[in-house]
């Protein structure tokens, strides 16, 4: 029998007990005597949705085709496992082996939101790991970071020994190669980590010295010695048919969040919404081959056996080679009763027709992001869809069956004003004029509108990175503008608001546009209790705002502060090839209400062409 | 066509709940390129049903599902097939071909042969052999059986087919189904109860060995599930 980490007893006694036991299919398994790295990869959540995570899946494989790597994973155990493992001193583990973390060469943790922080330190604190990376030893494994947040590392500086920026493909055999020749030659930590940083691609915080002015921004950010690099420029995959994509990804016996094949068609986004971090830090576009994903697709549902195949971009929409993938993967598929579940797609006849025949459209609903209330108000995040655009695509639907619409939006966006969110209200309202206008015969039932609106945090490596964000108090009252005057609207009982928390938005923002003294609240949360704040039902914001008093830093500093054109960012010291020239451009067009042409259309001379490749260079003719 | 696939639950996989077994088994008849049956409708699910759910925590020797195909191998091709896209500890153990007016497993099941071993730790302050045979000698075994809504009376003995017990472990087959089920628990929960002791949780590893079906109407002889089938050659 394989070794098992926890005892009957407490697997008995705690919720989904198969979120501990490792042994999914297309497990890797590896003799460990021909092993001499040993990487934990973690996803700091709870397993189903860890599992569910695309970016591992691609790394694990990849670490596994390594010789002398073994890869393995862990997940953040769940409330009441947290307990028992606390009370009984139980050193966290992974997956595969079940052997303590502690004893690895390197934990690597994902950061995909700023509200997992506390949860990774739940994981190093669990796996018996000291948390500061100042305090660790010899003996202790390397902490590593990657993933979009640590597109801003600085709020979790403390906590890692070092970061890689970009996308793992290219940077981890090389940190591998580095680290055993280190490890021949018997180098200290500290000396390892300092032969670490001179890898394109890898930051390592505890070699470089931040000051700061009086008003508390930043004065100068500067390495350590001469041979750390002042600028990290991410690292990115430019051939992404000729790489690493898990033919065989891990099939979990409990239902994962994403249950399914997951087919990346590309990285990056055209489209440059002010507001959105993923379409700045993953320029530029870059797609997969078509061939590619056709030839992927059916051998990952034969490896899995899933029953279902889900499409994963951006903005799928803009994939050029959209229909041809569709139109495959409905004739080869479907046949063999393989469900394929589409990404939000740009309404029109082509994705109407699709639709169609993947989806019970009784059941199916249209999905628009209008994202603001106002055509103006659109032009200031340069989100390119129209009122047009949205009432042609539900005319289409509308009279093709469809009748439920989902609508999206945030507030607080700058230079909004009430205007802007009263015409989130009045789009729902002519949308529902627009379904009423089908004669009654021809109409299944009543239309039902879902309007939901989130509230806009400004985060880094975007045009809106300078912008202030709204008091939660302000917050909640633009939700009550929104819900109040939709109670005026003619068709108020074909509709219905949702809206998000304020005060969580409030600590992610916190959070996003931190420094290294946010650390220090970070780590204050944690011990006052703070773990899964991304979950509503653990979210204790009392804990937090106490956490970030007592590390005596004022959260309007971060959050609601206007700030100047020229303030040093705590990110400025990574280089995502979007310049900052690029961005405070932008900035300036939203104040103008400007709109910017997508990558296909123009070039606008972003920085991201310093990849040499991608869109940048398809449609220079 | 009708087939009766055998398979174990071992180790760590214990854990995995029956709806979990389930939706697994799915992906194992896919991958192993299986050529079961579909209902009609806009969603179709695979042909298949199961014979009697395990409880989480419990190992087993003979589990059982049913499944319906359009054409098929032979038993041992399909058997490797099988195994080779199954995690080690839920091996495929027979594959057979079942007559075409089979009952359902679900419904034949009326036995089922446990295995209750000791766990390390969990001694009783007893001899477990004598006291077994001692509490088989009663006339009855009665315990109150609650549920969401009533108190009943049940006499156990009836419901325990056949019993040995050792130093460190008993054998029960009992009866199974969904008009009359006892669980081994129980039955057990009874024992330490005649020795005016308590039985404290997760005291014994429960295996189960076997379930089988009445061999016929007629005749009041049980047979394990997979005799019902035929190798396929
Ligand atoms: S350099 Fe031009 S084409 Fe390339 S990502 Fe930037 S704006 Fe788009």
């Amino acid at each position: 029998m394989r070794k098992q980490a926890l005892p009957d007893e407490i697997l008995l006694s705690v919720d989904k007990p198969a979120r501990y036991i490792g042994q999914e299919v297309n497990m890797t398994v590896k003799n460990l005597d021909e092993i001499d790295i040993r990487f934990c990869m973690c996803f700091p959540d709870v397993y189903e949705i860890g599992m569910s995570h695309l970016g591992i899946q691609i790394l694990y494989d990849m670490f596994n085709q390594m010789q002398g790597v073994y890869c393995e994973r862990v997940y953040s155990p769940w409330v009441d496992l947290d307990k028992i493992m606390r009370e009984k001193n139980i050193p966290l583990f992974a997956l595969e082996t079940q052997d303590p973390i502690k004893d690895f060469n390197f934990l690597g943790i994902t950061l995909q939101y700023e509200m997992c922080y506390t949860n990774v330190l739940q994981i190093i604190d669990l796996s018996q790991i000291p948390i500061l990376s100042a305090d660790r030893g010899e003996d202790d494994p390397f902490v590593v970071g990657g993933g979009p947040c640590s597109y801003n590392p600085e709020p979790i500086a403390d906590f890692f020994d070092f970061f890689t920026l970009g996308e793992g493909e290219e940077i981890y055999s090389e940190v591998f190669e580095v680290y055993r020749k280190c490890r021949d030659e018997g180098l200290s930590r500290r000396e390892i980590l300092r032969k670490l940083s001179s890898i394109s691609g890898v930051y390592v915080p505890s070699l470089y010295d931040v000051s700061y002015n009086n008003d508390g921004t930043i004065d100068a950010f500067i390495p350590k010695y001469e041979d750390v690099p002042q600028t990290i420029k991410k690292r990115i995959i430019m051939d992404l048919s000729n790489t690493y994509y898990p033919q065989k990804p891990l099939v979990p016996y409990i239902k994962a969040t994403q249950d399914r094949v997951v087919l990346e068609i590309q990285r990056g986004c055209i489209r440059g919404c002010r507001f959105c971090q993923a379409g700045m830090i993953y320029r530029p576009v870059r797609e997969r081959d078509v061939n590619y994903l056709k030839d992927m697709a059916v051998k990952m549902i034969e490896n899995t056996g899933h029953e279902e195949i889900s499409l994963s971009s951006l903005s799928s929409s803009d994939y050029s080679k959209l229909q041809e993938l569709l139109t495959f993967l409905i004739d080869e598929l479907k046949e063999k009763g393989v469900n394929i579940s589409l990404p939000s797609l740009r309404v029109d006849s082509f994705s109407l027709d699709v639709m169609n025949k993947v989806q019970d459209i009784k059941k199916s609903s249209l999905t628009f992001a209008p994202e603001a209330g106002s055509q103006r108000l659109r032009n200031v995040i340069n989100k390119g869809l129209t009122e047009e655009d949205i009432i042609n695509g539900c005319s289409l639907a509308f009279k093709g069956g469809w009748n439920k619409v989902k609508l999206y939006f945030m507030l607080g966006l700058p230079t909004e004003t009430e205007e802007d969110m009263k015409g989130i209200p009045e789009l729902a309202e002519k949308i529902a004029e627009e379904y009423y206008r089908i004669p009654k015969e021809e109409r299944i039932g009543k239309v039902a509108i879902t309007v939901s609106t989130s509230f806009f945090i400004p985060k880094p490596f975007t045009p809106f990175q300078w912008s202030p964000m709204c008091t939660a108090e302000e917050f909640l009252n633009r939700a009550y503008i929104v819900n109040s005057h939709m109670k005026e609207m003619l068709n108020k009982k074909s509709m219905k608001y949702n809206w998000h928390e304020a005060d969580v938005s409030l600590i992610e923002g916190f959070l996003a546009r931190g420094d290294r003294k946010v650390s220090k609240a970070i780590l204050n949360a944690y011990k006052s209790g703070c773990i899964y704040d991304a979950w509503g039902e653990f979210f204790d914001n009392q804990k937090w705002i106490q956490a970030i008093s007592d590390a005596e830093i004022d959260v309007d500093f971060y959050t609601t502060r206007v700030r100047d054109l020229d303030e040093i960012f705590p990110w400025d010291f990574i280089d995502i090839g979007v310049t900052k020239n690029f961005l405070k451009r932008e900035w300036e067009n939203a104040k103008n209400e400007k709109v910017t042409p997508n990558c296909k259309v123009q070039c606008l001379g972003c920085g991201a062409a310093t990849f040499e490749g991608g869109i940048c260079f398809e449609n220079k003719n | 066509m009708k087939i009766r696939i055998k398979f174990a639950k071992r180790g760590s996989l214990k854990f995995i709940g029956h709806l979990d077994v389930m939706r697994y088994f799915q992906k194992v008849i896919k991958r192993a390129k299986i050529d079961i049956a579909y209902s009609e409708g806009f969603s179709p699910h695979q042909k298949m049903s199961f014979a009697a759910p395990l409880g989480v925590g419990l190992n087993s020797e003979g589990e059982y599902v049913d499944i319906e195909v359009n054409s098929t191998t032979s038993s041992k091709e399909a058997v490797e097939r099988l195994n080779q896209v199954s995690v080690e500890d839920i091996p495929i153990l027979s594959y057979r071909l079942l007559p075409d007016n089979a009952t359902k497993a679900m419904t034949l099941v009326c036995a089922a042969d446990y295995r209750l071993d000791i766990r390390a730790g969990y001694e009783p302050i007893f001899d477990l052999k004598t006291a077994f045979t001692r509490f088989m000698e009663q006339e009855s075994i009665v315990i109150v059986k609650e549920t969401k809504k009533s108190q009943r009376e049940v006499d156990l003995k009836p419901l325990i087919l056949k019993y040995e017990a050792f130093d460190s472990y008993v054998c029960l087959q009992l009866v199974t189904g969904s008009v009359e089920n006892l669980k081994p628990e129980l039955v057990m929960d009874a024992l330490y109860n005649f020795m005016n002791t308590e039985l404290a949780p997760f005291t014994f590893q429960i295996t189960r060995l076997e379930v089988y079906g009445k061999k016929s109407e007629e005749e009041d002889i049980l047979i394990p599930l997979e005799s019902f089938g035929e190798e396929i050659e």
